[in-house]
């Protein structure tokens, strides 16, 4: 099978090349991360980061054939050859396919990712209808992968000011929780021309999303909460 | 701060060996914790919530550890769904291990079983629910009520994702905490001085290929587990018995290392777990045949009987002919029964998988499923307060001043020679919080740091600059298979005597040529071969001591299953193996019968 992989080694090329690669798939080698394995043990020195083999860990995002997704979850069957491989586009590049995600996680850690409620807890749980929990279902399998905020302009354009679906997806997960105590706060830290009014639904996010999440809907659901709370 | 490439290190350590430990970066930190899954975070979180600096390291940024690909639930007997109480769930602990587990320890996890659950709910876990509001709990194996009686539903779940769950609501409350992540760093080696104390680590920083000293006057293993020597497993490439071989490098015992947990469905073929709780949610096991064999097995819990039994159940199936597909190579797992919206709802994750992985929609197919490598039962020999204990002066069980360990790669022990699912979840909140809070004490006591020795990081650099230098080795790849396939031939579900002999052997070459591998990447940046390449030495070390203490214990007792020894044999074998590195020795220990308040266990036959 063919590939055509993005290189690059700051530590002794000066600029990116893409690199072909033919190689004998064995039958085991279901998924394109079986491949690059396979790739691998002739050519060690490319990088990428992968862990749990299974779509669970979000380690290996990158650009496959135009479209991110994760190595792990991506049938070799049907891939159109050469198959181009590129790193997630719009993070600097530390080696070959792997990103420096600073930027994304940022934006994670600025939505107050945690739950908030300052009531002292309860000897037990603190009780959630079924019906409450399930407000939570399709935001907190969130992954981390980046293969959303990495497909999306506008945050290619502003990594620095717009939070992007990613992390708008988990502002809403503690929005969406009834335990959850700090709603006003977190309208107001998002009630800013860039940090949530800078998607303009153009949806490559729920396109692309490896766990079918839909951070679109969540910012729809968070811009409907902040104009519920002006009337 | 200076940073000193790998290539200037090496050069360095060639040319003037002892300026070396000297020029090396120090970063000094009250704890140093290594690995960020849900032990090291649960550590973390009691240490920086009480204002000390702790540094977490970890290999991948801290969601991505194993833990995120926990399944099934938390064991804690809330007794939401059926009446329970931690005393049933210590019953069932110490019956699991087989007898191996230490019942002062079992007992100490199961009374604070509930607690750490409702504590993790208050920290935002999205359990699901009951229709009363109340943590949604299921079925699991070897699970009773009344010490024995009846099925208990005591894991804890949210949906199929419990551990992702978990490991993020985890990673939550230290962003909260304010926790220092140093993400893409791998701890080499174990920093001891001439007491033989512990006073850090040194540590690779990945993305630069610097190497530093981190100083700590407390320093927690959290690495996890190494089930990644065998090569049908349920684990991430990531999962290569980091501390185990750093502990057993500087000197530290391993303990049981021949109790590994072999789960009976992972995916035909490809390793990828399928949770018990399909079984616990009703799903079935089926031979070629369409039978239902577990109920020959095990006629009383049948699926859900412990997993050594289902495993060694399945294996016996294969062998005598009864497996499906062209090869009769497989078992299936069926679960069309419990409907779409069961499945759906409880089980979306494994339906997922199935559908990616095995090509089948367990809404209308059976899953192709096999046993496969998935937990490691022994590690580093610790206490209930997580500190590492060793024979060295005074007895079996001296702490290792400075040196902690909790989670998968730490042996309490309370999973003996079995463990039950869903307790290691369990096991890594509750003795992550204990050994988080005795690290405190103790800092409070040794309030300044340890010299580091002068050549603190010589065997961390020496076996980089081994790598950098090797011309005409073996690849990384090649040894890596040739070990995998070794423990899965010689030290599987069932064990035979000439194969565990020749194994001894085979892995010991195996060991000789992993010190002679060779990588071609030699740049500084982010090298994957090189962590690799280290990681592979790791794997060695974990491999050696399982085939040494397997080959030694002439005995069956929970997931260590001789052919030639097919019984327990309490009389000689009631008892810890301690595998020493140098001369791979062997000593043992006596298994700590006595509970902390309630009447112990006594060994009984295991039926269930
Ligand atoms: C597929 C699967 C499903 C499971 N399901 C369940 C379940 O439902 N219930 C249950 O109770 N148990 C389950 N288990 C077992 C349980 O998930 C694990 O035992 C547990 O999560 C281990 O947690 P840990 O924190 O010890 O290790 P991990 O979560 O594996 O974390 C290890 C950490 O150490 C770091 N690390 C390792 N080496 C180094 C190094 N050299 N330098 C720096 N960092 C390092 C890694 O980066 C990582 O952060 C399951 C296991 C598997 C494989
Ligand atoms: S819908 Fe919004 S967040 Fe999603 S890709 Fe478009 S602009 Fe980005
Ligand atoms: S929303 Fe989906 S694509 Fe985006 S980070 Fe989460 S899992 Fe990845
Ligand atoms: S390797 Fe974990 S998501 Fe692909």
């Amino acid at each position: 099978m063919r590939f055509s992989i993005y290189r690059f080694d700051p530590d002794k090329d000066e600029k990116p090349y893409m690199q072909d690669y033919d190689i004998a798939l064995e039958p085991a080698d279901r998924m394109l991360l079986d491949a690059l394995v396979r790739i691998k043990t002739v050519d060690d020195s490319l990088s990428l980061r992968r862990s749990c083999r299974e779509g669970v860990c979000g380690s290996d995002g990158m650009n496959i054939n135009g479209r991110n997704g994760l190595a792990c979850v991506t049938p070799v069957a049907g891939l159109k050859e050469p198959v181009e491989l590129r790193p997630l586009p719009g993070l600097p590049v530390i080696r070959d396919l792997i990103v420096d995600m600073t930027q994304f996680f940022k934006q994670y850690h600025s939505v107050k990712p945690y739950l908030i409620n300052n009531d002292p807890p309860p000897e037990t749980e603190r009780l959630q209808s079924p019906e409450e929990r399930a407000q939570l279902d399709g935001l907190y399998e969130c992954i981390l992968c980046a293969c959303c905020s990495t497909a999306c302009p506008s945050f290619w354009w502003n990594p620095d000011k717009f939070v992007g679906p990613a992390g708008l997806l988990q502002a809403y997960r503690f929005l969406a929780d009834s335990r959850d105590q700090a709603t006003a706060e977190r309208l107001d830290y998002l009630e800013d021309p860039y940090r949530l009014f800078r998607c303009h639904s153009i949806m490559n996010c729920v396109d692309v999303c490896p766990k079918d999440l839909n951070p679109t809907r969540a910012i729809g659901r968070i811009k409907d909460m902040m104009v519920k709370r002006t009337v | 701060m200076k940073s000193y490439g790998i290539y200037e290190l090496n050069y360095a350590i060639c040319e003037f060996k002892h300026e070396i430990s000297v020029a090396i970066v120090r970063r000094k930190f009250d704890a140093v914790i290594v690995g960020a899954g849900g032990a090291g975070m649960r550590a973390a979180l009691q240490l920086s919530e009480a204002g000390l600096k702790v540094a977490v390291l970890s290999k991948v940024f801290p969601t991505r550890s194993h833990t995120v690909a926990a399944q099934g639930g938390i064991a804690a007997a809330l007794g939401n769904v059926t009446e329970d109480n931690w005393h049933w769930h210590m019953y069932d602990t110490v019956k699991g291990s087989d007898y191996l587990g230490d019942q002062d320890a079992i007992e100490f996890m199961c009374r604070q079983a509930s607690e750490v659950v409702y504590e993790l709910e208050h920290y935002g876990m999205p359990f699901d629910r009951l229709e009363n509001g109340k943590i949604y709990q299921r079925p699991f194996g070897g699970q009773s009520q009344n010490f024995g009686g009846a099925q208990a539903t005591r894991s804890c779940a949210a949906a199929d994702r419990t551990g992702h769950a978990m490991l993020h609501t985890l990673y939550q409350r230290n962003v909260q905490a304010n926790t220092q992540f140093f993400v893409e760093w791998m701890a080499l080696d174990l920093i001891r001085d001439e007491e033989g104390d512990v006073c850090g680590v040194t540590a690779l920083d990945i993305e630069t290929g610097e190497v530093m000293a981190l100083q700590a006057r407390a320093t927690l293993f959290a690495t996890g587990g190494g089930a990644r020597i065998f090569s049908a497993s349920t684990n991430a490439f990531i999962n290569t018995g980091d501390g185990l071989a750093m502990s057993a490098r500087a000197g530290v015992p391993l303990e049981d290392m021949e109790f590994w947990q072999f789960h009976p469905t992972g995916v035909y073929g490809v390793g990828v777990l399928i949770s018990e709780a399909v079984r616990g949610e009703g799903g079935y096991l089926l031979n070629k045949d369409g039978e239902r064999f577990m109920e020959r097995y095990a006629p009383n819990a049948k699926d859900l009987a412990s997993r050594d039994v289902v495993s060694r159940a399945l294996t016996t199936e294969l062998k005598e002919g009864r497996g499906c597909g062209r090869d009769a190579d497989y078992l299936l797992l069926k679960l069309d029964h419990l409907g779409a919206d069961v499945i759906k709802t409880r089980l979306p994750g494994i339906r997922e998988i199935a559908i990616k992985f095995a090509h089948a929609d367990p809404i209308h197919d059976p899953i192709p499923v096999v046993p496969t490598a998935h937990y490691m039962m022994g590690g580093i020999p610790t206490n209930f307060y997580g500190q590492v204990v060793a024979p060295y002066k005074t007895g079996p069980e001296e702490v290792v001043q400075g040196f902690y360990a909790v989670g998968e790669c730490a042996c309490v022990s309370v999973h003996g020679g079995n463990r039950l699912g869903t307790n290691s979840l369990l096991d890594i909140l509750v003795f992550g919080r204990a050994a988080g809070n005795r690290m405190i004490e103790d800092l409070k006591k040794n309030r300044h740091h340890k010299h580091l020795p002068a050549d603190a990081s010589d065997k961390a650099l020496a076996r980089l600059s081994r790598l950098n230098d090797q011309k005409d080795g073996e690849s990384v790849a090649q040894v890596g298979d040739l070990l995998r396939k070794t423990m899965q031939t010689h030290c599987g579900v069932f064990r035979f005597p000439d194969m565990l002999k020749q194994g001894v052997e085979k892995i010991g070459e195996v060991a000789e040529r992993a010190m002679r591998t060779e990588i071609k990447d030699k740049s500084r940046v982010f090298n994957t071969a090189r962590v690799e390449a280290l990681e592979l030495e790791n794997l060695v070390e974990v491999a050696v001591a399982t085939m040494v203490s397997a080959e030694a214990r002439t005995e069956s007792r929970g997931a260590h299953a001789r052919d030639d020894f097919p019984n327990r044999d309490d009389d000689r074998w009631l008892k810890h193996t301690l595998y020493f590195r140098e001369g791979q020795r062997l000593d043992y220990k006596p298994v700590r019968l006595k509970p902390l308040t309630v009447e112990s266990f006594p060994p009984k036959a295991r039926t269930y």
